[in-house]
């Protein structure tokens, strides 16, 4: 620090004029966006594990536990389950069409489309919890009177319950069971959406961050980092949930099944 | 560097601010480093009064200085500290973070704020884990086996499971901010064959953070969920089922092992090169294998569960694979020891830590081949043999490493030197107990005495008290860097800005080093470990 | 000398013996490769030590070097992993004219039930020479049937059957361990496991005996619940004798001095620990719940009867008068 002209001396320093967004220990404001941009790249990496734990749980149940996976897969709601994807898939056109406008200048635009995307992703959350309490109300949360009695009634051939008309004690064990595994799929589906909502959640608060930075025209088209990297953020949730779909929402629903 | 004789004092990262503030707010990761030092010690500290608790039991087979619950915290906690909040962190937040910005010649880590955001979710995790402790702890294991954990203790499981959660983040963070800034802000001319190699092992250890930790925190939440709100994944009695548990568990938990390890071998790999004055021998060797450490330690997750109730199939595949991952261990084995070869070796303070180390970590690695095979693992797994085991490793091997380190680079992190004569004494003190402490436990490991156990049949007495003595001298040999490390900060010789007459970047800048580390963003021209063109260090560390 | 320094272990199954030649191979190799490397780590540190006028020779490496040390080593743990392998395939493959044992384990005791009929509570009595199949679940928690001189282990879990096989080759009383932390009382959950030759074996089997009175019911649903297995009729067990107990002094561990009455009795099968005799260790399990009240009448006759009418013979040795035994412990 004594000679603190010699930091401006270095080579890599001179090359570029100062900018105000440039943090004292990037040498230019080019390696600070890759350094931004691969930091997100492997967080993403580190939140497909994250979520990995989970469908690999999901996988090996739904594996043991077939019957039951199949019969509480169809028994989501298709339509509610497809209209969060399309909105979903629409949040993130705006987030690519934003980070597009960024790099054209045009911040009026931007800050709409940002707002879109925010309005898209409260749209998502307010459907799952539409969902959630329509969950809630066929007893298809774990623990909170979880009953599978709608399961049961609907799917007597897939579970073999028909086989087993006959023999009383075999039947209630056989229900008892089918409650107990049809419970293990809905506690995964709570885990699993309910983390990626959460993590939508983040989303939408980064978002609004997002839209006011942006707002107070602090995105160039030269320097849109913050933009950019959630932006990568957004869309991982966003391919967490196309995942997510037809893994809980579509795999059962063979026609003639 | 001649005019180090001014009378004003020199600015550098510890005299730049002053003030509480300047401390809790910065983002200069030498003093982030510094943060991580102390709270780490603390843990340490806390860590090893359970363990001092745990050996005091032990001296007698009747279960009397405890009760049987307070025994069975004492070892959880012994183990969920010293793993999650000391080892995790030791080496890579106090060494690496202190260290890899110095090494490839940049200012700072590429996210200084996310840096210190890691140390602050370290303090909120640390205290919430000490809450934990403080209203009645928490008694599953450091493992929290289910259904153990999730449906029967009555403990604090959902505190200690979320702490040991949030502390993740803070690993992941570390790791990101390593594996980024190894990746972008290298100094023009460092390519990644002329990388100090404990860059390298960093750079593997974060890979492991990274794609390791959240599988843990995950398996947590569930865990915390299950008891909370009765999910019942993990849970046989609602058809969950509590292998899964401990597949999710040592999928990250045996990676982990390699988090405490690499980076102790990072640290073996500049103190070996540096007093034996040679390159390090088979470098990209040395290089590759903490890669392949880290690839390979990903597969062998199920060796831990051979009596689990696994499949005799997964079995064999998961025991072929464990015994792949000693082969780089071993070539590090054997490329250090070869360094030595035609050396002008010195047997300063670090490379007695070193050469300790090469040696037990050598028993560790080959111990864990008894684990490693199937039909001997039946009979030692959950005894005192594995607990042998893996303190060698992770004691004998990654707290020898963080010691040696510590002495190490001490001059640059303090600017003293510290007293070599006690610097010595305390590495063999440390070698001594620890050996007697942990060298019996293969013994009564194999004679049958479980972990874990509070009481134990009387024939395995001798050895308990022989692990209780070590014990005792193993204190005393953590307690006296302690004590001189401390004294020589206000006593200790000032040192120069390179006292062992290394090669790194980090010794080529001042000691303590200035704010952004160097005066001027250094340009590399040579090769790692070009100790052929430096000469030899004058002794200044032989003190009268 | 080696009475309280023992150095191996007892072995008293098939596997014992191939498995300690494993482990044996593996030592051998472990301590030539550890004496190597600390013997050339200290050849090197000697020779080379700093001298003036010395300096260093540089060299690279060595491809030939680190090909050949990676692998040389990769061999040999070829040939541990076939060896660990052969053993584990034949402790994972039971024979088929096995004689069976169901266990059942709880929070903290073993309970054990032999085809045959027997019950037995943290016990286990098989012959020898005969191959015996384990057939395990657990009612709450993971636990570990391991007996060490046997060198046999297997997690016992909840919610499914896991299985263990041994042939016990040598008469004798061997320790049995949980070895995987269950709770509070994890470390005494341990039993023996006693190898007989095969006639001993038969007569204990059918010592089994039908009953009568409420006394003689409760001798019988003594001997079912396991109690006798550490209650021993005349010599010592891991728990008192309970002849002569009734209606006499008992010293507690913690110096209190109590009289056997129905109560005492009573509190001690439902809560045991509650007022432990000295010099005995708190490991009885609690029968709460798992005696009713008719049992409990059945068992306290039981111990009622133990005692020597007063006109008759003399009390036998270990509890004069019915006081305290001596400690078990050694």
């Amino acid at each position: 620090m004594s000679d603190r002209a010699g930091i401006g001396e270095t080579p890599l320093a001179v090359e570029h004029e100062e900018r105000p967004e440039l943090r004292h220990h990037f040498a230019d404001v080019e390696q600070q966006r890759n350094a931004a941009t691969l930091g997100m790249w492997w967080f993403l990496g580190t939140e497909i594990m994250f979520f990995g734990g989970m469908f690999c749980a999901y996988l090996v149940y739904r594996r043991w536990y077939f019957p039951e996976f199949a019969a509480s897969s169809r028994s989501l709601d298709l339509i509610v389950g497809t209209l969060n994807t399309a909105v979903l898939i629409c949040s993130s056109l705006t987030v690519a069409m934003s980070v597009r406008a960024a790099q054209l200048g045009r911040r009026t635009l931007q800050v709409k489309l940002l707002l879109a995307t925010i309005f898209f992703g409260l749209v998502f959350l307010g459907v799952k919890a539409y969902e959630w309490n329509n969950k809630y109300k066929e007893h298809h949360i774990p623990t909170f009177s979880f009953s599978a009695n709608d399961l049961i009634k609907e799917n007597q051939k897939l579970f073999g319950l028909d086989q087993l008309q006959n023999d009383p004690a075999k039947l209630q064990e056989r229900k008892a069971e089918i409650q107990r595994r049809s419970q293990i799929f809905f506690s995964l589906y709570f885990a699993l959406t309910g983390m990626h909502a959460i993590h939508m959640v983040i989303g939408v608060g980064l978002f609004g961050v997002i839209t006011w930075m942006a707002y107070k025209g602090r995105f160039t088209p030269e320097y849109h980092t913050p933009l950019e990297i959630a932006g990568l953020y957004w869309h991982f949730v966003d391919i967490v949930w196309i995942y997510l779909f037809p893994l809980l929402y579509l795999i059962d629903r063979r026609p003639g099944a | 560097m001649a005019t180090a004789a001014v009378t004003t004092e020199r600015k550098n990262y510890l005299n730049a601010e002053y003030g509480i503030r300047s401390w809790l707010l910065t983002t200069d990761h030498k003093r982030i480093a510094l943060l991580y030092l102390l709270s780490i010690t603390l843990f340490f500290f806390i860590g090893g009064f359970f363990a001092l608790l745990i050996r005091l039991e032990l001296l007698t087979p009747a279960g009397d200085l405890l009760t049987a619950d307070m025994y069975n915290k004492a070892f959880t906690m012994h183990g969920q500290i010293m793993v999650f909040f000391f080892l995790i962190p030791s080496i890579p937040a106090v060494l690496g973070n202190f260290l890899i910005p110095m090494m490839i010649g940049a200012k700072d880590l590429a996210f200084p704020r996310i840096n210190l955001l890691s140390w602050y979710i370290y303090v909120a995790a640390g205290v919430l884990y000490i809450y934990c402790l403080a209203t009645g702890g928490v008694d599953t294991g450091w493992t929290f086996y289910t259904p153990y954990s999730s449906m029967f203790s009555n403990t604090h499981v959902v505190e200690a499971g979320l702490a040991i959660f949030i502390v993740g983040f803070s690993s992941i963070l570390t790791g990101l901010n390593f594996v980024v800034t190894v990746h972008r802000m290298r100094a023009p001319g460092l390519t990644w064959s002329r990388l100090p190699l404990f860059v390298w092992s960093h750079y593997a250890t974060s890979i492991i953070m990274l794609l390791g930790t959240p599988v843990i925190a995950i398996t947590l939440v569930l865990v915390v969920l299950e008891r909370t709100l009765n999910l019942g994944i993990f849970d046989p009695a609602r058809g969950g089922d509590p292998v899964l548990f401990q597949h999710l568990f040592w999928f990250y938990s045996h990676p982990a092992v390699y988090i405490m390890i690499l980076p102790s071998m990072a640290v073996m790999s500049e103190i070996i090169p540096c007093f034996s004055r040679k390159r390090v021998f088979g470098y990209t060797f040395v290089a590759m294998s903490s890669i392949a450490i880290a690839a390979i330690g990903f597969i062998v997750w199920a060796h831990h569960m051979f009596v689990a109730g696994i499949s005799l199939y997964s079995a064999l595949v998961f025991s072929c694979l464990s015994f792949l991952v000693a082969v780089p261990s071993a070539i590090k084995v054997f490329n250090w020891t070869a360094t030595m070869y035609k050396g002008s070796v010195s047997f300063s303070t670090p490379m007695l830590y070193a050469m300790g180390f090469i040696g037990l970590f050598t028993i560790g690695g080959l111990t864990g081949l008894f684990l490693a095979t199937l039909g001997v693992d039946v009979h030692v797994h959950d005894t005192y043999f594995v607990i042998a085991h893996f303190h060698y490793v992770m004691v004998g091997g990654a707290v020898m490493g963080y010691l040696g380190g510590m002495h190490f680079w001490w001059p640059k992190i303090s600017g003293r030197m510290y007293p070599e004569g006690w610097g010595r004494l305390a590495a063999v003190v440390v070698f001594i107990g620890f050996n007697l402490t942990f060298f019996p436990q293969f013994i009564v490991g194999y004679l049958g005495m479980p972990r874990r156990y509070w009481q134990y049949p009387p024939e395995y007495q001798v050895y308990n008290v022989l692990s209780t003595a070590g014990a005792s001298i193993l204190a005393v040999g953590y307690l006296l860097p302690m004590v001189y490390l401390l004294w020589s900060l206000r006593y200790g010789k000032i040192a120069p800005d390179n006292p062992w007459q290394a090669t790194g970047l980090e010794w080529r800048t001042a000691s303590p080093p200035p704010t952004f580390n160097f005066d001027e963003t250094p340009e590399v021209t040579w090769e790692a470990y070009e100790y052929d063109k430096m000469p030899l260090p004058e002794e200044v560390t032989l003190e009268r | 000398m080696f009475d309280n320094l023992p150095l191996w272990p007892t072995a008293a199954s098939s596997h014992a013996r191939y498995e300690d030649w494993l482990f044996i191979f593996l030592t051998v190799v472990s301590v030539v490769m550890t004496v190597l490397i600390f013997a050339v780590i200290a050849v090197f540190a000697m020779k080379y030590r700093r001298r003036h006028g010395r300096e260093a020779t540089q060299i690279e490496g060595s491809l030939l070097l680190e090909i050949g040390w990676s692998i040389a080593p990769l061999g040999i743990m070829m040939l541990m992993f076939a060896g660990g392998a052969v053993l584990y395939f034949i402790m994972r493959s039971p024979p088929r004219d096995s004689a069976q044992v169901y266990v059942v384990a709880k929070q903290w005791m073993w309970k054990l039930q032999h085809m045959e009929g027997p019950r037995e509570i943290n016990q286990l009595h098989v012959p020898v020479d005969r191959d015996v199949e384990l057939i395990m679940t657990s009612q709450d928690v993971i636990h570990s049937f391991y007996v060490p001189a046997f060198r046999v282990k297997q997690d016992v879990l909840p919610g499914r059957y896991t299985t263990l096989w041994f042939r016990a080759t040598k008469p004798g009383t061997y320790h049995l361990f949980c070895a995987q932390f269950c709770g509070t009382m994890h470390s005494g959950m341990i039993g023996e496991v006693t190898v007989m030759e095969s006639k001993d074996y038969q007569a204990w089997m059918t010592s089994a005996a039908p009953s009568g009175s409420l006394a003689q019911t409760g001798m019988t649903l003594f001997q079912q619940l396991g109690c006798n297995t550490c209650h021993l009729n005349d010599v010592q067990g891991r728990g008192p004798v309970l002849k002569g107990v009734y209606g006499n002094p008992v010293q507690l561990g913690d110096g209190r001095t109590v009289t056997a009455d129905e109560n005492y009795i009573r509190e001690s099968i439902l809560v045991p620990a509650a007022k432990v005799v000295s010099g005995f260790r708190p490991i009885m399990p609690s029968w709460q719940g798992q005696v009713n009240e008719e049992q409990l009448n059945e068992l306290i006759a039981y111990i009622k009867s133990l005692n020597p009418p007063p006109t008759g013979e003399a009390v036998t040795a270990g509890a004069p008068g019915g006081t305290t035994p001596p400690p078990s412990a050694k």
